[in-house]
């Protein structure tokens, strides 16, 4: 009775906390919040646990209960507060594929635990916990390793669909033995490597640009796959969290297409970024790149009344986040007013930009989401893209060829002039080229971002 | 009503507030978002407590520690990296 009690305030405790991690303001009480749910939660379950035959549970038992804690603590920790801004998507991935392994074993365990007697509900949920479970896991691995920059552009093979339907047709007969009675954790065993060979064939033809999207909704499986678990054990906290998670995942997912102006089909299915490198390529090149030095940059941002930074991925590549913060402090003793335009998926997830720079202290009024900046860059002087590539490709408005043809885009080449700092000529991470940097009114300042960067500050500041 | 007519119901309503609860999300707070619903399912760790418990055998306890450890490394480094996330998000005063 108290234990379900706790369970319930755990789960309002849950929802309040989703609700305020929705709002900028309240994000970190939400989170404070939810994680005061799950204390409540972990110490309500602790009189529940039993033994096999109801009986207590034994001294070791409790031992390794609570060691197994600790580890995940520490481990958990030091990932949490070890890993760089920049990584951030890389870490989640990890923690949602650890959680999708923890709902897949905890299946299989109860798998063993059943009987003739089990009703066939129990059975079925278990099976889909086990399932969904484990494709979470070892796609989340791949997804972690796709945003490393290992095999991070689209791998396919021939017969690619015929394969993932045929293995899947077999994880659903083994599925029906199991339901139906043939309680052998062989097929247990085999139904979870089906699943997790699943699980990478799935990731692997989706480029590395769209795994934010994966992330996201491996996420939202492996919350289906808790509330599957929840049904098996009969847990209705878990039932609600793992559902809340599950749903509220999917349109997340949702949104994130959304801002790519993609269906989520298109991401999933299509090898984006495999199609049409040659067309796009053709029609890119007319024009020549001009390149700029870093004092000529200097002067025009200066002498700007208007500048707009366009920050992306190649600026928390090469922490340069505090630079670019310096740079805008100098401007703006000088009278220029400056703002920066952040794209939706600029950086590796939606919402890293605006992560990275809250970190080097870039107050939120500066701030400005692409809606609201496109209509003023006409009134632009100078637009300083700084490690952005994709979000600023014009393609996405004129080439109907290009793959992120109809993607909204900073429509940086509408200001007066455009200073694009980059490394190299090189593509960006959706592997196309970009006819910005071939218009009259752009200039290229080659050189590492937080070089370039510091530079410039220097030269504002004694120009 | 039967208990799992009953559950099923709360399953679906669970559906409908998810969906509902994050319509309208600013896309900045999307990360933070993905990553702290990503700390709610490490409740995971409750299912793995209770399967530790009633584990009989070597694999089987092998099975469930290894599921206690990945929930609670999937709860405690969930909620932990989603703080770090906003804590970046305060103003300047």
């Amino acid at each position: 009775m108290i234990t379900s009690f706790a369970f319930l305030i755990a789960s309002v405790l849950f929802i309040l906390g989703i609700k305020l991690l929705a709002s900028p303001k309240t994000a970190r009480r939400g989170n404070l919040i939810a994680g005061l749910g799950m204390v409540i939660a972990l110490l309500a379950v602790l009189p529940q646990l039993h033994g096999s035959h109801g009986e207590g549970v034994s001294l070791w038992k409790w031992l390794l209960i609570f060691v197994g804690i600790l580890l995940g603590l520490v481990v958990g920790a030091a990932g949490a507060y070890k890993v760089k801004m920049t990584a951030m998507p890389q870490m989640v991935a990890l923690f949602n594929g650890a959680g999708g392994g923890a709902a897949a074993l905890v299946a299989a365990i109860e798998f063993a635990h059943l009987t003739q007697k089990s009703s066939l509900v129990f059975v079925i949920s278990m099976l889909c916990a086990a399932m969904i479970g484990a494709v979470s896991l070892s796609g989340s691995i791949i997804a972690f390793f796709k945003l490393e920059g290992h095999f991070d552009k689209p791998v396919t093979y021939p017969a690619q669909q015929m394969l993932n339907g045929l293995l899947f047709v077999v994880s659903l007969l083994l599925a029906l033995a199991m339901a139906a009675g043939s309680h052998s954790m062989v097929l247990m065993c085999l139904f979870l490597v089906i699943a997790l060979a699943l699980g990478v064939l799935m990731v692997m033809p989706i480029g590395g640009a769209d795994m934010p999207v994966v992330i996201s909704l491996l996420n939202s499986f492996t919350g289906l796959a808790v509330a599957a678990d929840g049904f098996a054990i009969d847990n209705v906290a878990m039932i609600i969290a793992g559902t809340l998670v599950g749903s509220s995942g999917t349109i997340l997912t949702l949104a994130m297409c959304q801002a790519m102006n993609r269906p989520v089909t298109n991401v999933l299915f299509s090898a984006f970024g495999k199609v049409d490198a040659t067309a796009s390529a053709a029609a890119a090149a007319t024009g020549s790149v001009k390149s700029v030095q870093a004092d000529e940059a200097a002067l025009l941002l200066g002498m700007a009344g208007r500048v707009v930074i366009v920050p992306g991925y190649g600026l928390a590549v090469a922490q340069a986040q505090h630079q670019v913060r310096q740079l805008a402090d100098e401007l703006a003793k000088k009278g220029v007013e400056v703002s920066f335009a952040i794209h939706p998926v600029a950086g590796r997830m939606p919402g890293h930009m605006n992560v990275l720079l809250a970190e080097a202290d870039v107050p939120y009024e500066q701030l400005i989401e692409m809606e609201t900046i496109n209509p003023e860059m006409e009134h632009v002087d100078v637009c300083l893209v700084i490690g952005a590539n994709d979000v600023v490709n014009p393609a996405a408005h004129e080439d109907k060829s290009s793959p992120i043809y109809g993607m909204p885009i900073i429509e940086a080449e509408k200001a007066g002039t455009v200073i694009v700092m980059k490394r190299s000529m090189g593509k960006g991470f959706a592997g196309i080229e970009n006819a910005l940097f071939l218009r009259d009114n752009c200039r290229m300042l080659f050189g590492d971002a937080k070089a370039s960067l510091q530079e410039l500050v220097t030269l504002v500041k004694a120009g | 009503m039967t208990v799992e007519m009953l559950i099923f119901v709360i399953f679906v309503l669970s559906v409908f507030l998810g969906f509902e609860l994050i319509s309208k999300v600013p896309s900045m707070l999307h990360t933070p978002l993905m990553s702290g619903t990503n700390a709610i399912h490490g409740i995971i760790l409750l299912g793995g407590m209770l399967a530790l418990a009633e584990a009989d055998g070597f694999m089987q306890s092998a099975a469930g520690f290894a599921a206690v450890v990945l929930g609670s490394a999937n709860v405690f480094g969930g909620f932990m990296v989603t703080d770090r996330m906003l804590q970046m998000f305060k103003r300047k005063k």
